[in-house]
């Protein structure tokens, strides 16, 4: 599998031309994305741009049809080894948050060490607790997802993720579905994950956010990279219309 | 229903009231002449010695039980043996306890699983009798009630991971896998279950390679295995579907491979959701086992009616048919009470959600 010691100047996550079509729509178009280790990309877009599309090629949730995509070294492929391999160091926390409701929480977050990484059962409790007490539930561990508010479901999905200790983790729209006063615990969960240097890829409207964490912000639409900046530039210059139309949207 | 103030539905007017009048008219008088024909004049048990002249002398007016207790051990353990009777009563125990326990959710584990595997396995060890040191008895010899517990309850069982495979490759991208689960769905569902027991029964012998003999309670058994895994894999791929996209994604974006992820997190909540239709299945076969008598195996209803063919005893079909159905309704009535209860469980479970 070759070129996994990954140097500081490699990309963590090197997306190449990157194409791919549902049906006749094409929903990206030569993406190219380089993203070193340690950094928080934001990346927004009008709804229907390709910006979840974008995070799901990275895990190989969806399949790219053109370009390359190599997460930590390793070039995503049609082989299931590769994915898996590449999946266990990419955790993902989704809109929906998909925890897995006939489990307690604490059983969520110990599945995957326990048949994946095979774990003992006191280990992957241990570190489930530990996860879980990151993000300010460890008391709510044997409930089930039901049992919790919107704003504790996100953070124990945060924890299940972090549970395989990722070296990158996908946000996909982390905030969207949750009710506004939620918000915020959320986004102070993945505030503080940023300051401990995971390398974070998160589609977000949030731009307070996006201003407060990320290293770049990226502006797509219909499939294409139309801005890639700092915070700075991109709230303060934005290049395109588009973005300007955008911004004035989001920001009222 | 009655609201105060206003009559109950089947008197509100006069048409409704005549209709519930002559109806109900109809009923006690069905009710009447069957507890007249059944219970005031029926005979109960010949005496010793007595045949069963006395019992066609009250033909039309009452009903012959003695048949059904003569005749009941030869109906629920059919021609096995006497001496070794024990054996088919030990396995009735065993499928009965078995049933008796899966009602109890507190007992839904993997041993409980272990045991819907188990029990169908002891009852052939039993039945057969050679491998303990116990008189062989071959499986010519059993019927009854013990051969209704094992065709239904092995062929649900041995039925379910076929299933599972038919659901996945019905929902799988690849072309090849979902044409021959489809192909295997349709054709076995489209054709009746008894052309697969005389298939099983007829053809396979004609089929099978020479010397090679498989018992006829196997292969009766193996046509069940098939045609219940066709049924029960539209139910699983209806429990599948109810299972959102996003906990398989969930559980692949956490490294599961796709068999960890379908056994761990979609197919338990797809089971979940099926269970109430499952449970239908599960009756059905039950009843559908019936159906062995085509290819000359005794089960319940086989033995029932082996037993009006008795010289002594023709012409008391009604008593003995309703005897078999009697014994069936228990069973199938039991399992849907159950199904009902666990349906408002599961009720109750998603309003937490």
């Amino acid at each position: 599998m070759g070129g996994r010691e990954s140097s500081p100047f490699q990309a963590h996550v090197d997306m190449q031309a990157v194409n791919k079509w549902f049906g006749a729509l094409h929903v990206l178009r030569d993406v190219t994305l380089k993203v070193r280790r340690g950094e928080r990309i934001v990346i927004c877009g009008p709804s229907g741009s390709g910006k979840s599309t974008l995070i799901r090629c990275i895990n190989g949730l969806e399949v790219h049809h053109a370009g390359r995509i190599v997460v930590d070294g390793v070039e995503l492929n049609d082989d299931a080894r590769t994915i898996d391999q590449v999946r266990r160091g990419v955790g993902m926390v989704f809109q929906q948050f998909n925890l897995f409701p006939h489990l307690t929480v604490l059983e969520n977050c110990t599945l995957a060490p326990i048949r994946v990484k095979k774990a003992t059962r006191t280990a992957a409790r241990d570190l489930a607790l530990h996860h879980l007490t990151r993000v300010r539930i460890s008391d709510q561990a044997d409930k089930y997802p039901s049992q919790l508010s919107g704003g504790q479901q996100q953070r124990a999905a945060i924890a299940r993720a972090l549970c395989m200790n990722p070296k990158i983790m996908l946000f996909d729209e982390p905030t969207s579905a949750l009710d506004p006063e939620m918000v915020k615990e959320v986004l102070n969960t993945m505030v503080s994950l940023a300051d401990e240097g995971m390398t974070m890829l998160c589609v977000t409207h949030e731009m307070t956010f996006a201003r407060q964490v990320a290293n770049r912000v990226i502006f797509i639409d219909a499939g294409r990279i139309l801005e890639d900046e700092a915070p700075e530039a991109f709230f303060d210059t934005p290049k395109h219309d588009r973005t300007r139309a955008f911004l004035s949207q989001i920001l009222h | 229903m009655t609201r105060h103030g206003r009559p109950a539905p089947m008197f509100r007017d006069w048409t409704n009231t005549i209709a519930t009048i002559v109806l109900g008219a109809l009923l006690a008088y069905v009710a009447y002449s069957f507890v007249q024909w059944g219970v005031v004049h029926a005979i109960w048990r010949l005496p010793d010695g007595a045949s069963s002249i006395m019992c066609r002398d009250v033909r039309g007016e009452g009903a012959c039980w003695a048949v059904v207790v003569e005749r009941a051990r030869f109906m629920l353990v059919g021609g096995y043996p006497i001496d070794e009777q024990w054996r088919p009563y030990a396995v009735c125990l065993l499928f009965v306890a078995l049933y008796a326990a899966s009602l109890v959710r507190t007992l839904w584990t993997r041993w409980l699983l272990a045991f819907w595997i188990a029990v169908p396995v002891v009852a052939v060890v039993l039945l057969r009798g050679r491998w303990l040191g116990l008189t062989d008895v071959p499986s010519e010899f059993w019927g009854g009630l013990p051969l209704t517990f094992l065709l239904s309850t092995a062929g649900f069982t041995m039925a379910l991971p076929f299933a599972v495979l038919l659901a996945l490759g019905r929902r799988s991208t690849l072309p090849a896998i979902r044409a021959l689960s489809v192909g295997y769905i349709e054709v076995v569902r489209g054709v009746p279950l008894i052309t697969f027991l005389f298939m099983a029964a007829v053809m396979f012998p004609l089929f099978a390679p020479q010397g090679v003999n498989v018992d006829k309670l196997l292969r009766a058994q193996i046509a069940f295995i098939m045609v219940t895994a066709a049924y029960l894999a539209e139910v699983i791929r209806g429990g599948l579907q109810a299972v959102p996209r996003g906990q398989y994604e969930a559980a692949a974006s956490l490294g599961l491979s796709f068999w960890s992820a379908m056994m761990l997190v979609v197919l338990p909540q797809a089971f979940r959701v099926s269970i109430p239709p499952l449970v239908n299945t599960f009756i059905a076969l039950f009843k559908d086992t019936s159906l062995v008598i085509v290819i000359g195996l005794f089960d319940l209803l086989g033995a029932a009616k082996a037993v009006i063919v008795d010289p002594k005893w023709v012409g008391f079909g009604v008593e003995v048919y309703l005897f078999a159905a009697a014994v069936y309704f228990a069973f199938s009535y039991a399992v849907s009470r159950f199904s009902l209860r666990l349906e408002r469980e599961l009720q109750r479970a998603a309003g937490t959600a």
